[in-house]
């Protein structure tokens, strides 16, 4: 009886033990999710002006300046990758969940696209520099968009797979039932049904590629100055943050920290919205 | 009300079923088809040529270079005389580092969040972690650069050249002058950033562990610990392995942060973690736009067909894990 | 209610019988529905109880209230007394694995753990006890004899427990039960996953432990609840109904509801 009190005493212990451990793991995760965004909200903000908005990147050693030029390549860069990549990403997500659901090809295709998910972003960067930038002999905005749309692609795929699986099979018959041919049932019914859903993976994928430096290095490069030629080298926010940060000048540093916090502050929103968005749509 | 609804439905019907649209639907049913199908092939298509448009641009260095690039430890753009093993060294040492930290860890957050989180705190704490994985990575190397690599230099680097490194063996990766950056500094970082990729799937695969068969370990009279390491951890096995391996995925392509904090350093300087290196990925940022001479950009490539070979081999490797997991699952109870 | 009680009283007396466990007033809520009302129940030493009555009446959760599982489920609590061996175990000075050792439980569908046929068995002894390897060669034996399973595994014990038949698996389950030497077996619709042949073994094999082991069965099936108990407690919308010897509740039930429910008129 005694060795099973004593037993059961270092059992308790080492579970009591193992959870304090557990906490102080799950505790060490926040930590570092905290003091990054306090040092970025805190540096941010400390560098926030409305100059920003209205400022180009100024050059090496010079007072002032903003990132107007980088805050609208960017948005341009992303919102073409965006409309260019969603639709390819959407029909093929269709294909694997709609026709291709025990094919070959549909089992290949899900098993490269999640491959391609966690591919290194940098190597896109060469692929499309290697089709793209030394064919036409010189960095440009459009190929830093195909790099772009080239992360969106497997990102929309996935969840428009996963969204559409979720619509029930009596949805669809119902709808056949009708005599709705099948694209409009795919077009008109199931992709209605999960439209929130495949928005959620929009938005996951506008904020992924908002973050995504690797790959525009060799593509659209930077951009000291204002462009719209989508035939030019265009700035964009994190390569210019990548520029700025690893420079000796404070004023370059500080701009790069704005930068950061703007980044962040958009990947983030757009990461709790997503979630908000198909959370509700997922209670009714 | 029924009797409209179905005079409409007919009224539908008729015209469904007349000749000249029945063989439009069908015509727009194939194109459809088509188009998703030509959707799905051209994703598919991706991966073979991005390896093609590899190979092919690192075909000079391949054919000047041969298997000998793999260990040469030389990367010398003047001479043009290139090898990859700093730069492979360099990922794989840091890669090593970020999932010694982060395996633990991850596994104590699932235990956390399946196990003992208040039911309300779930969600946030899960979304939390989570949120890790969307900070985009430049943020993090900014930070890793400008905040964390001082404190590390100043603070830990000493505090583990003090404890760990008076130990036999393992002392030596703890040697040498505090840099802050270094492959023990991206290796960190590169942990943090890597934890909510594999805390997710082991959560994830935590949550598939039969209630049932929890219940009969805690009805046997075991502690909450013994149930996950004797009962769920044996189950999931094969996902937490998919989970790991999907960790290193990431963090052997990792860029921005590893550029940022790993020093840069293109020569091989000992075993120490102190000191700094070079990564595949990171050498590619750094040097791929400036190169001149054509054998170096075809050695740059090389570096990248490497590191997208490597990495498509260790997630293809996880993927088919969790795969077994979801296959055993739909098999088992 | 009083009915019940009197009539326990009268098969009670003049008989070994000897309570095991006892709910006093016992009240049990998921949240704030109150799930279990008033239940006032004796179950007896080395005998077999069945719980019986529609799907959600409570008669499971009355059954896992006995080893606390609900303890799992923050939302869950209970009200009144539950004594084992005339001591409440519904405070909280209660040491809750201990009191699964005293208690053991099998559940609807076969839970082998990813261990061989072995380790499931020396798993949980090994919890409570510390066991020469040759002593536990015996326990292992000895349970594995007890749940008439050794004859076929003697041979693959290093097999996984998961290679098992279906039948297989949930006798290994109650060897696995056993094992730990409790003085309680919990089982919940044991059979439910199972076919014929293998119910009727596991039926077989209750009615054998029920030598050592005081044991409470829910099942939906009346005629299992014949066969293999001394005892049938009735319970209907979360109350008990009608508990006294299986003869007299189904030959002779006192209360209008249990009797439409044995002859068939619902359920």
């Amino acid at each position: 009886m005694s060795t099973a009190v004593s037993l059961g005493r270092i059992r308790k212990l080492k579970n009591a033990l193992a959870l304090t451990i557990a906490m102080i793991a799950m505790l060490f995760g926040l930590f570092w999710l905290i003091w990054i965004l306090a040092t970025t909200v805190e540096l941010g903000v400390a560098s926030f002006s409305w100059r920003l908005f209205t400022e180009m990147t100024p050059p090496p050693g010079s007072e002032g300046g903003g990132l107007a030029n980088a805050i609208a390549g960017s948005l341009i860069l992303i919102s073409l990758a965006t409309i260019v990549g969603t639709p390819i990403g959407i029909f093929a997500g269709v294909y694997l969940a709609e026709y291709g659901k025990h094919t070959w090809l549909g089992h290949t295709t899900r098993f490269v696209n999640d491959l391609l998910l966690s591919a290194p972003s940098i190597i896109i960067g060469l692929f499309v520099y290697d089709i793209y930038v030394a064919r036409v002999g010189h960095f440009s905005a459009m190929s830093g968009v195909v790099a772009l749309a080239l992360i969106v692609i497997p990102v929309v795929v996935r969840t428009t797979e996963n969204m559409l699986q979720l619509v029930p099979n009596t949805l669809r018959e119902a709808a056949s039932a009708l005599g709705a041919p099948r694209w409009a049932v795919i077009g008109k019914v199931t992709l209605k049904a999960s439209l929130a859903g495949i928005m959620t993976g929009i938005m996951l994928a506008v904020a992924r590629i908002s973050g995504e430096t690797a790959p525009l290095l060799f593509t659209s490069l930077s951009n000291q100055f204002w462009t719209l030629d989508m035939n030019k080298p265009m700035a964009s926010l994190p390569a210019t943050i990548f520029k700025f940060a690893m420079s000796p000048f404070k004023e370059w540093q500080q701009l790069a920290w704005a930068g950061v916090f703007l980044i962040t502050l958009g990947v983030l929103t757009l990461n709790i919205l997503a979630r908000i968005l198909f959370r509700n749509k997922h209670k009714q | 009300m029924a009797w409209v609804f179905r005079k409409l439905m007919e009224g539908f019907a008729i015209v469904d079923n007349s000749t000249t649209s029945s063989s439009r639907t069908n015509w727009g049913d194939k194109v459809f088809f088509n188009l998703t199908r030509f959707f799905a092939l051209l994703t598919l298509l991706l991966l073979v040529g991005i390896i093609a448009s590899l190979i092919d641009g690192a075909w000079p260095s391949i054919k000047l270079f041969g298997a000998r690039f793999l260990w040469t430890g030389e990367w010398n753009p003047p001479m043009e005389r290139f090898g990859a093993v700093i730069p492979i060294y360099g990922t794989l040492a840091t890669s090593l580092v970020a999932l010694v930290i982060a395996v633990p860890v991850s596994f104590g957050i699932a235990l956390f969040l399946t196990e003992m989180s208040p039911p309300w705190l779930r969600r946030p704490l899960g979304i939390a972690i989570e949120l890790l994985a969307g900070i985009p990575s430049i943020v993090y190397g900014m930070w890793g650069l400008l905040v964390f690599s001082p404190i590390f230099a100043k603070y830990v680097q000493p505090f583990l050249a003090a404890t760990l490194g008076k130990l036999p063996l393992v002392g030596s990766l703890f040697e040498g002058p505090p840099l802050g950056i270094g492959i023990l500094c991206a290796g960190v970082v590169l942990a943090v950033m890597t934890i909510p990729f594999i805390a997710s799937v082991m959560r994830d695969v935590f949550e598939v562990t039969p209630a049932m068969l929890k219940e009969s370990a805690y009805a046997l009279g075991c502690t909450t610990w013994e149930v996950v390491w004797n009962v769920v951890l044996p189950y999931t096995k094969i996902g937490v392995v998919g989970g790991i391996m999907l960790g290193l995925g990431r963090a052997l392509g990792e860029t921005m942060a590893v550029t940022f904090l790993i020093g840069n350093m293109n020569f091989f300087n000992g075993f120490s973690l102190f000191s700094p290196g070079n990564s595949i990925a990171s050498a590619l940022a750094n040097e791929f736009a400036e190169a001149e001479s054509p054998i170096y950009t075809a050695s740059l490539i090389e570096l990248g067909l490497i590191l997208f070979l490597i990495t498509m081999i260790v997630l293809s490797l996880s993927k088919l894990l969790l795969m077994r997991l979801s296959a055993q699952e739909g098999k088992g109870t | 209610m009083k009915i019940d009680k009197e009539s326990i009283m009268q098969s009670t007396t003049g008989t070994d019988l000897e309570t095991q466990i006892a709910f006093r007033n016992f009240n049990f809520y998921y949240g704030k529905y109150k799930a279990l009302r008033n239940i006032n129940l004796d179950i007896y030493k080395r005998r077999v109880t069945a719980f019986i009555g529609p799907s959600g009446c409570g008669k499971s959760t009355l059954l896992r209230t006995i080893n606390r599982m609900y303890e799992l489920y923050p939302d869950q609590h209970s009200e009144g007394e539950l004594l084992l061996d005339g001591v409440d175990i519904l405070g909280k000075g209660t040491d809750l694995n201990a009191l699964r050792a005293r208690i053991g439980m099998v559940f609807q569908k076969p839970t082998p753990f990813p261990m061989s046929i072995y380790d499931n068995i020396a798993f949980g002894v090994k919890l409570h006890e510390r066991l020469s390897r040759v002593d536990m060669d015996d326990r292992v034996e000895w349970s594995l004899r007890k749940a008439a399973l050794w004859n076929e595994v003697a041979d693959k014990l290093n097999q996984s427990g998961m290679s098992l038949s279906g039948g297989q698996q949930q006798r290994l389950c109650i060897a696995r039960g056993i094992a730990v030497k409790p003085q309680v077996l919990l089982l919940d619709e044991p059979t439910s996953a199972l076919d014929p042949i293998s119910t009727m073994r596991i039926e077989e094999l209750v009615s054998e432990l029920k030598d050592e082991f005081t044991i409470v069965i829910v099942t939906h099936n009346m005629q299992q609840a014949a066969r293999v108990s001394d005892f049938t407690a009735y319970m209907y919308l979360g109350e008990l109904v009608e508990v006294g010897r299986t003869d007299d509740v189904f030959i002779k039930p006192t209360d209008k509801r249990t009797e439409d429910y044995i002859t068939g008129r619902f359920g």
